[in-house]
């Protein structure tokens, strides 16, 4: 199969390594990956701060880019439930635009998604010895409702130990452009998560969105709390070659 | 332009294109439930509410036990074997209880619905004392509440009771008792 | 007497700041909304048919308001016909106005309150006051707030934001009636009110309540509550003046099926609330005038995304479960709807002018959860997304956001942006200045690595 790979504009330029993740855990599961050069950022931010004009320019980029593969992987769930849930609200019905994304949207993944709906696995083959919980973003637990994907892909890694994290449900405050507008606010919410995250006793906290994780892990390393961040794509992409 | 006016008018610009609506009515508009009666006691017991299910033959005995040594409201059309010989006629400011039947009864919820209909007092002689028994017949007790509001008659003054009075105020933690009767005893009549 | 929140200063931001802060009430918030929350999820997960009432819901709203005009018209005459009085009300001060007029027309200078949003959203207490009329709150929390000279912050509980040992010392300090040796157990604290209410209840001529629901078809009024207040303001007193917003509609009787299952279950996690008073037109010998009041809510209406918001039934879920609320309580919203249904209804109803108003769009981080759990499904965080497209932005964000559009608008400009970055990732100080202090005053910086992931895919994979 052959999917392209939608980085997000915060992987691509802070988190080369998730991408890298991503790139090798699906070559591993068999699939053709392609980056296309074009692609920049899906204009979540804009939109949700308010400048939507320049969301839409953005969103217009993306469906251009993006059109005509079977599958767009995203290893970012905020971004991949802006471009299925909010993309279809900033088009007027019945225009190009509409056609456009009623074209591109529904073929967006978030890569657990893609992995247990599209694949159909849920042993990847990873190995990863370590205390991991898993702290699931709003945009993939209430926008795209992911449900347990995450989890069932972990719970099959091996060596792994999940523990469940107390209040998953609840936004760490990140909140894109919330954590710089809403500072105290957005503070007090990722010391609550923290805490959650270090009453585990976990090595490592893992999240389907690094802009989520960026405020945590700042937030851990911060505090030099010893627990590290990262990407679901990096645990998954690790084996005992690898590892 | 009187307000009633202006209002309507700034209504039907503001809807002009918005679209007609359908609504589905797919929700349960009634609930199959072994035994209402039973289901029904049970939730009204969840509220601290005091419950009895008794034969009928056996409600008058009860009634009598439990409002013995009380200034009792008896309110107009109530049956006599649900007095409990209760002389009635006590003032409301100095009523320590009234006896009422009702009008319906919801087994999910636990709620008993008054209409003021015969036997069931004003809205104030169920209010005012801190004691309310209330005598429910086993087929008014309904089990859902699309299946109560089917029954009731909106032109006619409606209370609907679930336990005693409660307040939620005082850091989101039920209390019972505050300005209703703070005891409810319920008998349903089998 | 409690304030109003009218032309308070601030914003969002600032006012949030002080609050979190204040770790009692982060404790009372955690503790109160913490309870809720658990008792909501487990009745509401006890009806199977829980989704199908909700879609029913909106779509019973949203028809409702698509002809609102037609079943105004009708609740009119049936509540004339059923002897009651109907005034209209085009914003606060002539529905503040009218009610005035009403009761000094009974020769009243007291009054007793039913809780209501539409009278606080109004400031009919402050005018009445202005008229030499007293308004005496008898929900136990409007109590709590109106003896504290508060502020309320909570739809439904205005003064969850103070926990029993406060209560207490309020009660002892304004209620005069109040023994010293009064505990702070809840139910002794609703035993002091129950006293302390008592004979005004059996006293009072003229009560003033809102409602949760008007029924087109027969003229019905419905009141949902849990102390008998209501029934006491209802029921007793000679003349009853009920103030209620436009939306709070239902074309028919039957609709009630749907509402009163949704609305117990979502505000007070109960399977049925204690007490629900119906009726229609003068009662029992009463006097009834019925409030219809606009106040901006025509304006909400004519916005295609925002007119949602008057779907809303007042019942807290939303703040209950919401994040930012938790942490920051409702007085930081500055308005009498805090909360997200606050942040989206407030901005509406007053528009964006103040500082405060304009920041309330952005005081939520789009987490969604106010969204699940709203019975009558309002997209609070479309609604919020919405206004922020039409709030007024700061000349240095929107300088600041033109040039991220125009960077993220084309890849060459990003890839050079990027390697710029990299080639600085040494020089990037711990603490940001200016605006971007907010992130590192408390959180760390990630790493600027040596290659964006575009340029090693160029350097590595690339065909
Ligand atoms: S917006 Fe929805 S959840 Fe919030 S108070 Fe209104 S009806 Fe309840």
């Amino acid at each position: 199969m052959r999917v392209a790979l939608f980085i997000t504009c915060v992987n691509d330029t802070l988190f080369p390594g998730t991408g890298k993740a991503v790139v090798s855990l699906l070559r591993r599961l068999g699939c053709e990956v392609d980056f296309p050069a074009a692609q920049t950022c899906c204009g979540q931010m804009h939109v949700n701060t308010g400048y939507r004009a320049d969301g839409v320019r953005l969103a217009r980029h993306f469906t251009e880019v993006f059109s005509g593969y079977d599958a767009v992987v995203a290893p970012s769930g905020s971004c991949a439930a802006m471009v299925r849930e909010q993309y279809p609200k900033l088009v007027r019905p019945g225009s190009r635009g509409a056609a456009a994304v009623a074209e591109v949207a529904p073929k967006v993944y978030e890569l657990s998604e893609f992995l247990v709906d599209v694949l159909k696995v849920e042993d990847v083959g990873a190995y990863f010895p370590h205390r991991v919980t898993y702290h699931p973003t709003c945009h993939s637990l209430r926008g795209l409702r992911l449900g347990d994907r995450p989890a069932r892909l972990l719970s099959r890694v091996r060596g792994l130990e999940l523990v469940p994290l107390p209040a998953a449900d609840e936004c760490c405050g990140f909140g894109g452009t919330f954590a710089v507008k809403n500072p105290a606010v957005s503070a007090a919410m990722g010391a609550d998560k923290v805490r959650n995250v270090l009453g585990t006793g976990v090595e490592v906290l893992c999240a389907a969105d690094n802009s989520c994780l960026m405020h945590l892990g700042g937030t851990l390393d911060r505090q030099k709390a010893g627990v590290r961040v990262m990407h679901l794509a990096e645990i998954l992409a690790t084996t005992e070659a690898t590892g | 332009m009187s307000a009633r006016e202006e209002i309507l008018g700034r209504i039907r610009r503001a809807v002009r294109d918005a679209p007609e609506v359908e609504i589905p009515r797919d929700y349960r508009t009634s609930v199959p439930v072994d035994d209402p009666v039973g289901l029904f006691a049970e939730r009204v017991d969840d509220y601290r509410a005091v419950v009895h299910v008794l034969p009928a033959a056996e409600v008058p005995a009860k009634v009598a036990e439990l409002v013995r040594g009380r200034r009792m409201i008896v309110p107009d059309g109530l049956p006599d074997e649900w007095t409990g010989g209760a002389a009635g006629g006590a003032e409301l400011s100095g009523a320590d209880g009234v006896v009422t039947g009702c009008a319906v009864a919801i087994a999910e919820t636990g709620t008993i619905v008054l209409d003021a209909g015969p036997g069931q007092g004003t809205r104030a002689q169920t209010l005012v004392p801190d004691y309310h028994l209330c005598v429910v017949r086993a087929d008014q007790v309904v089990a859902s509440v699309p299946e109560a509001v089917a029954r009731l008659d909106p032109v006619r003054p409606l209370t609907w009771i679930s336990g005693p009075s409660a307040t939620s105020d005082i850091e989101l933690n039920r209390v019972e008792g505050v300005h209703g009767p703070r005891t409810l005893e319920v008998i349903v009549s089998i | 007497m409690s304030g109003t929140f009218l032309g308070m200063p601030g914003n969002f931001p600032k006012n949030a700041e002080k609050a979190v802060q204040n770790s009692q009430l982060r404790f009372n918030l955690r503790k109160a909304t913490h309870t809720i929350r658990g008792k909501r999820a487990s009745v509401v997960a006890e009806l199977p048919d829980w989704k199908e009432l909700r879609a029913a819901a909106k779509a019973v709203k949203d028809e409702t308001l698509r002809h609102l005009d037609r079943y105004l018209v009708q609740l009119e005459e049936a509540v004339t016909r059923a002897g009651g009085h109907v005034h209209w009300a085009r914003d606060a001060a002539e529905a503040n106005r009218i009610v005035t007029g009403l009761v000094q027309a009974t020769g009243e200078s007291e009054v007793v309150k039913v809780k209501s949003m539409a009278t606080q959203e109004i400031g009919l207490n402050e005018a009445l006051a202005e008229h030499g009329i007293t308004a005496y709150e008898t929900d136990l929390a409007e109590l709590i707030v109106q003896l504290g000279d508060d502020f309320p912050s909570h739809i439904l509980v205005p003064a969850i934001h103070r926990n029993r040992a406060e209560i207490r010392e309020i009660f002892l300090e304004k209620m005069p009636e109040t023994p010293d040796g009064l505990s702070d157990e809840p139910a002794a604290l609703a035993e002091a009110a129950r006293l302390h209410l008592r004979e005004r209840f059996l006293r009072s001529k003229v009560a003033i309540s809102g409602a949760n629901f008007m029924i087109a078809e027969t003229g019905t009024l419905v009141v949902l509550e849990s102390e008998g207040n209501g029934r006491m303001c209802l029921t007793l007193p000679e003349t009853l003046i009920s103030v209620v917003g436009i939306e709070k509609l239902l074309p028919s009787w039957r609709d009630l099926e749907i509402f009163l299952q949704l609305l117990p279950r979502s505000s007070t996690g109960e399977r049925m609330n204690p007490y629900t008073s119906m009726w229609t037109g003068a009662t029992e010998g009463q006097e009834f005038h019925l409030v219809l009041l606009d106040n901006g809510r025509t304006d909400v209406l004519a916005d295609e995304v925002g007119r949602q918001a008057l779907r809303c039934i007042r019942c807290s879920a939303c703040l209950n479960v919401c994040p930012v609320y938790e942490r920051t309580g409702g007085h930081a919203y500055g308005s009498v709807y805090p909360g997200p249904i606050g942040a989206i209804l407030t901005p509406q109803l007053r528009g964006m002018g103040s500082e405060l108003d304009a920041s309330l769009p952005y005081a939520s981080s789009l987490c969604g959860a106010c969204f699940d759990v709203c019975p009558v499904a309002i997209d609070i965080p479309e609604v919020l997304v919405d206004l922020r497209a039409k709030a007024p932005h700061g000349a240095a964000e929107r300088a600041g956001m033109r040039v991220a559009g125009w960077v993220l608008g084309d890849e060459a400009r990003l890839a050079k942006a990027q390697r710029l970055a990299s080639r600085v990732r040494g020089l990037v100080p711990r603490r940001l200045p200016g605006p971007l202090s907010a992130w590192t005053d408390t959180r760390d910086l990630p790493e600027i690595p040596e290659e964006s992931f575009r340029d090693w895919w160029e350097r590595h994979e690339r065909p």
